[in-house]
Order: structure tokens, then sequence, then C-alpha cells
């Protein structure tokens, strides 16, 4: 599944992370809208000056494992008290200390299962998705930041690569995605 | 961001390198021919999976009868060999999640790898109960599904069943733990590949672009998952050791067997793991990456829960002993004393004493000794599964039904299929998927990589410590400045840059790397 965007992108690349975050830094200064930036690695403190918001997929994370939580400890109580009443070794039918450890394992089966899914969905990941790369430098030794020129006019993209390379660009390119 | 740092600690990535030398050292063993060493471990490999299969296919062809268990024996090699695989697979998790939380960095060094040792060990664990039941393809009964038979559901009531949530659970949590990881860096082998290669690339990677945003959702996960999963490692080998412990069998029937069964697992992964990245740094030159300093912290995990292990065998004693139960206090003379003395003697000497020559920083530090005494832990503590097992069971409440138990040739063949499946999928692993963690190595190489943190003190003089006490503070500020930068070109511009980097900037990198340093889940 190849994903075309149609964009048109004017993208710098650096060759460090701090030289990237003193750029970054720059160019917020100068209120020029960054699209994205790609890095080969998380880079830290990238995302406040990035000005991007806390990920909430640990909040879903938490919804989905209590879902499990209800679901196993539910399943086993109907089963147990309705369904099909056994009793095991003297034990009563609800017998909540010996749900603990499935109850347990099976939260963290879809806390786990649940935020991954959601993961994936929610970057549009996925096995055989292709999208569009800038660069193949950039899961290498490249740090890129990319502006979406779609609909500037040629000064502005002029201006936009001054001010990549006045921030120490090594490479400034534009590609269609 | 790292230009105070630390040289305290000894650099965890060695050989001065680039980020770029990082992509070419890691992703080239999956570029290239394999080497005379790779196929020869293979050759290996593929011989005890063909000669386990045949013992597996008596197995499934003749029924368990092809075994030696007997009416009072009924677990033998089968289930020691599963809690001996479970316990391995521990160490991969561990070093993942729990080092994770705890900020060790040495973990990106050897997570890949030991996580994906998990992943199989975990697939030759759950083999063993798999073909205990006989009938292996009926396996799928021990799931809680909707059937003709009532429907008649499995019992929620019994450890049995709490280990198949445990297992399955930990199999499929490792699973997703590691593929994520793997993620961003079949993204790196992609895009230096051409060909049918780009394409089998292309699709493992999902179409990684390293987005900052992806970055942080990764990061978040990565989080979420090590939190999830730290106490899951810990609840896999406690259930586990419920399937002995809640059993009302002198000798099994004990408290402390579950945090004894973690101690020992964790014992027993990380003397594997060591195994493994002794045998893969070798094979794959990946010694700038796994370095003695990762050899050595392994080490000291292993003399600690080998400790623990230690003391919970005497507990065991005392309290059999303390518990006036004479029923207990047999079970315990017998395994020390009884007809299975010489499997309790090799369970005594393996884990107790031979992992107390860790202490000493030397055999720490040599990779002879630790291969050796790491291959040493993992027969103690296979011996400590089967004393648990055998030795317990062959003395029934009747002494008429007391027996002994030897396996039969099928049961060691299916042992050395495990051997043969764990060894063929880890190679093959080894080949296709960068054994060390590419990006995670990047994000630590400007806090422990050698150009920055200064050189490899403690390889060169032997000693961690030489040169770095001073008498005043200040010395520590003019001496740790110089090592942080430069060295290589590419250094250098960071060194350039950084010049109209304010005060204010240079404070806050201060502050910040006073903290918990750049771990990648740090927020």
């Amino acid at each position: 599944m190849k994903r075309v965007l149609n964009k048109k992108v004017l993208y710098g690349l650096y060759n460090d992370e701090e030289i990237l975050m003193t750029a970054i830094k720059q160019i917020k200064k100068e209120d020029a809208d960054i699209m994205d930036v790609f890095t080969p690695f998380p880079v830290h403190g990238l995302d406040p000056v990035l000005g991007l918001n806390e990920s909430r997929l640990h909040i879903a994370g938490f919804i989905y494992g209590m879902t499990g939580t209800t679901l196993a400890f539910g399943f086993m109580s109907w089963v147990f008290t309705r369904d099909w009443p056994i009793i095991f070794g003297g034990k009563p039918y609800f017998s909540v200390p010996a749900f603990i450890p499935i109850t347990f394992e099976f939260t963290v089966l879809m806390a786990a299962v649940g935020m991954v899914i959601t993961f994936y969905l929610v970057c549009g990941l996925g096995f055989g998705v292709e999208n569009p790369y800038l660069d193949p430098r950039i899961t290498d030794d490249k740090f890129c930041i990319a502006f979406d020129v779609s609909h500037s006019s040629k000064e502005e993209v002029e201006a936009l690569s001054v001010l990549l390379e006045r921030t120490s660009a090594e490479e400034v390119h534009t590609k269609d995605i | 961001m790292s230009t105070v740092v630390s040289n305290v600690r000894p650099p965890l990535v060695t050989g001065n390198k680039t980020y770029h030398q990082i992509t070419e050292d890691i992703c080239s063993p999956t570029e290239k021919l394999p080497g005379m060493g790779w196929v020869l471990c293979l050759l290996g490999s593929l011989g005890l999976l063909a000669f386990g299969g045949i013992a597996v296919f008596f197995t499934l062809w003749f029924g368990i009868g092809t075994w030696n268990l007997n009416r009072t024996v009924g677990w033998g090699w089968d289930i020691t060999n599963f809690v001996w695989w479970v316990g391995i697979g521990h160490a991969g998790t561990l070093i993942s999640a729990i080092l994770l939380l705890f900020r060790q960095k040495w973990r990106t060094g050897v997570n890949r790898a030991a996580e994906a040792m998990t992943i199989f060990a975990v697939i030759c664990a759950a083999f063993f109960p798999g073909i205990h039941m006989g009938r292996m393809w009926m396996a799928f009964f021990v799931f809680p599904y909707p059937n003709t038979r009532g429907p008649l559901w499995v019992n929620f009531n019994s450890p049995l069943l709490w280990d198949v949530f445990a297992i399955s659970t930990y199999f499929t949590v490792s699973l997703l733990f590691w593929y994520t990881g793997l993620v961003p860096d079949f993204a790196t082998i992609r895009d230096r590949a051409k060909g049918f290669r780009k394409k089998i690339y292309n699709f493992l990677s999902m179409g990684w672009t390293g987005s900052a945003k992806h970055w942080q959702r990764w990061e978040s996960l990565s989080l979420v998952l090590a939190g999830l999963a730290t106490p899951l490692v810990l609840s896999v080998h406690t259930i586990v050791s419920f399937d002995f412990a809640t059993s009302v069998i002198p000798g099994w029937h004990t408290t402390i067997f579950p945090p004894y069964f973690v101690a020992g697992a964790i014992f027993s992964g990380f003397a594997m793991v060591c195994t493994l990245m002794i045998i893969t740094r070798s094979i794959l030159s990946l010694e700038d990456y796994i370095t003695i300093e990762h050899i050595e912290s392994m080490n000291k995990v292993i003399v600690l829960t080998g400790s623990i292990v230690g003391v919970a065998y005497l507990t065991e004693l005392f309290v059999a002993w303390y518990s006036g139960y004479i029923y207990e206090q047999y079970a315990f003379y017998n395994r020390a004393v009884g007809p299975y003395w010489w499997a309790y003697a090799a369970m005594m000497t393996c884990n107790v004493i031979s992992p107390q020559f860790f202490w000493f920083r030397k055999i720490r530090r040599s990779l002879v000794w630790t291969f050796v005494l790491s291959i040493v832990v993992n027969i103690g503590m296979w011996f400590e599964r089967f004393v648990i097992i055998a030795t317990t069971l062959a003395r029934d409440y009747i002494p008429s039904s007391w027996s002994y138990y030897t396996p039969s040739w099928v049961e060691m063949g299916i042992y050395l299929f495990t051997f043969g499946l764990f060894g063929t999928l880890y190679l093959i692993f080894m080949r296709v998927a960068p054994v060390v963690a590419i990006a995670e190595i990047k994000a630590i190489l400007k806090s422990s990589g050698d150009q920055y943190v200064g050189p490899a003190v403690a390889e060169r003089t032997g000693e961690i410590n030489a040169g770095l006490h001073h008498d005043t503070h200040e010395e520590h500020l003019t001496e740790t400045t110089p090592d942080t930068k430069k060295t290589s070109e590419s250094d250098l511009r960071i060194g350039e840059t950084s010049i109209d980097k304010n005060i204010e900037d240079f404070k806050e990198d201060l502050n910040f790397e006073d903290g918990e340093g750049s771990e990648k889940d740090d927020k």
C-alpha cells in the first residue's frame, strides 16, 4: 500500500541533533511553520521545542487494561457462578483469590495488544505500508527539518531555504511526496 | 545536550563511533554472506533439530509411553525442561523492561538479542507442556473457547491454567515489545537495501519514517510496555512456581517458591544471555557495542541472583527442619542424601558455589571465565528443576509406590530438539535483524560513547577510577570538559555550533544531564 501525500516539501538535512535543536529553536523564533522533523533516533527534548502535545497513548492503554480486567474477572465469575458451577477442592464457586492471576495476565495482555495496535493505527504504520520518505539517510545519520511548500510562492520557498542554510543545514532539497 | 557528562562510568560504546559507523557496523552482518562460524553453528542446530525431530515423531506416533514416566513420577524431563526454558526466557524482558525503568544505559547493547532469546526460549518452553499432552494437536483445549461439551469450561482455579495465561501473555507482550523496537531498525536496513531485500524490509519496517511525532509515541509505547512487562515478568515465574507451590506435595508446598523461582529465572536467564552475547559479539564482531562492561554488569546480576538462590536453598532446608513436620523434613533429607543426591550436589555446586567466583573483578571481566561459568550456571539451574520435580515425586506417600526415574532416549531427544530449535531461530535472527538496537545505541552515544565520556580508562589500566579522583571540584570541571568535545571531524562541528549557544542553554543542559541522563523514555 503506497501512500501519496501530494505535497511539495522543502527540507534541510543536518548532521547532528544538537545542530538540529538550535536550528529548530531559531526557525521557531522566526515563526516559520515546520511540517515535520525526521530523526534516526528519538532525540531528547525535541517534543517541547517542536511544541508537540504529550502522547495520549498511555490513556488508551489504561482503558484497554481496564477492559481486560473487567472481561477476565466478569467471565470467570459468570462461568463459575452461573454457567457451570463446579466445586473445586472445596473452594466456593466465587473464589476471588483464584481468579486474580488470570485477571492480571489478561489485563496486561489487553493493554499491551491494544496499545500496540493503536500505535500503528494512529501513526499510519503497518505491514506493507509504504510511507513517502524524504531521504534514505534519515534512518542513518541525517536529521531533517521539512516544510510544506505546496502552496508557497517562489519567494517564500527561497526565504525558507535561506533560513535552513543559515541554521547550518548541510543540504537543502525539495521533493514531491 | 551532552556537553557535560560524567566519566566515572566507563564507556558503553567504544571505538570512537559516529552515527553512520553504528549503522554500518550493525547492519552489515545482515547484508553480507554469513561466515564459516555461523554456517557451522547453523548446521549443528539443524542436526539437533533433525535428531530431535525423530524423538518428537516417536512421541507423537507411539504416545508418551515412549517416555520413562511412571505411575509415581508423572513429571520428568518434560516439565523440568519447560521450567528451565521459561526461566531462561526471563532475562530478555528483565533487561528490556526493568532496566529501562531503572534507566540502566547498558541495556541498549544487549536488549535486542536478549529479547530475541526470550521469545525463542518461550517457544521452546511452551513446546513441553504441549507435547506432554500426548495429542499435541488438541492443545487448544486449554483455552476457554465456546465448545459443544456444554460448554464445559476450563478450570480457572487451577495453577496449570494460570500458567497457560501467563506464558501466552508473556510471549505475546515480549514479541510486541521486541518488534516495536525493531521497526525503526528495519527501516534503517530498508533504506540501505536494494532490490528484493528492500521489498522484504519495506514490509517489515511498516513504513517507518522517523517523524518526531512517531518517535514520541514510540517512546511512550516503550515506556508503558516496559511498565506492563515489569510486573508481568515477575508474575510469570511466580505462576510457574504455583504449579508446585499450590499442590499438597511435601517439598513443593512452600511459600518461598515464588521469589525463589523468580530469582532463579533471572539467574539462569542472565547466564544464557552471557553465553549468547559472548558468541554473538565474536561471530558478528560487535565488541564495540557489547563490551566487557556489559558482560560485567550481567555478571553482577548473576552473582546477586545466584546468592539469593543460595539463600533460598538454605532457607528451604531450615524451614523444613523447623516446621517439625516429618514429611517435609523427609522430603528435604531425601533430596540431599536420597537416590538423587548427585543431582542435589550438582545443583548446589553449580548454583551456589560457582557464581561466587564473580565476586572477583578479574573473573567478572574475563570472557573465558564468564563463558564457562554461565554454562555451569545453566546446568545447575536445570538440575534445580530436576531435583524439585523428580526427587519429590519419586518418593510417594506410600513406600510401596516409591519409584525411580531415568529418562528414555526419546525424552533426551526432545530436549535436544528444543536446543536445535532455539539455535536455528537465534542464528536466523542474527542474520536478518540488527542484533543491537541501532536507534537506541545512537541515542546513548553522546552520553556513553568513549569519545564523549573519555577514553576507556578501565580497559587500559584496569582501574576504573584512575585519574578520576580529585581533591577539589574545580579540577573535575577542567578535566571533564575537554573530554566531552571533539576527537573526530563530525564532532568538531558540534563544538563549533555550540559556541553560539548562550549561557542559559548551557545551564539548561547542565541541569538536564545532572538528572537522569538521556534515556529514551525520559521526558
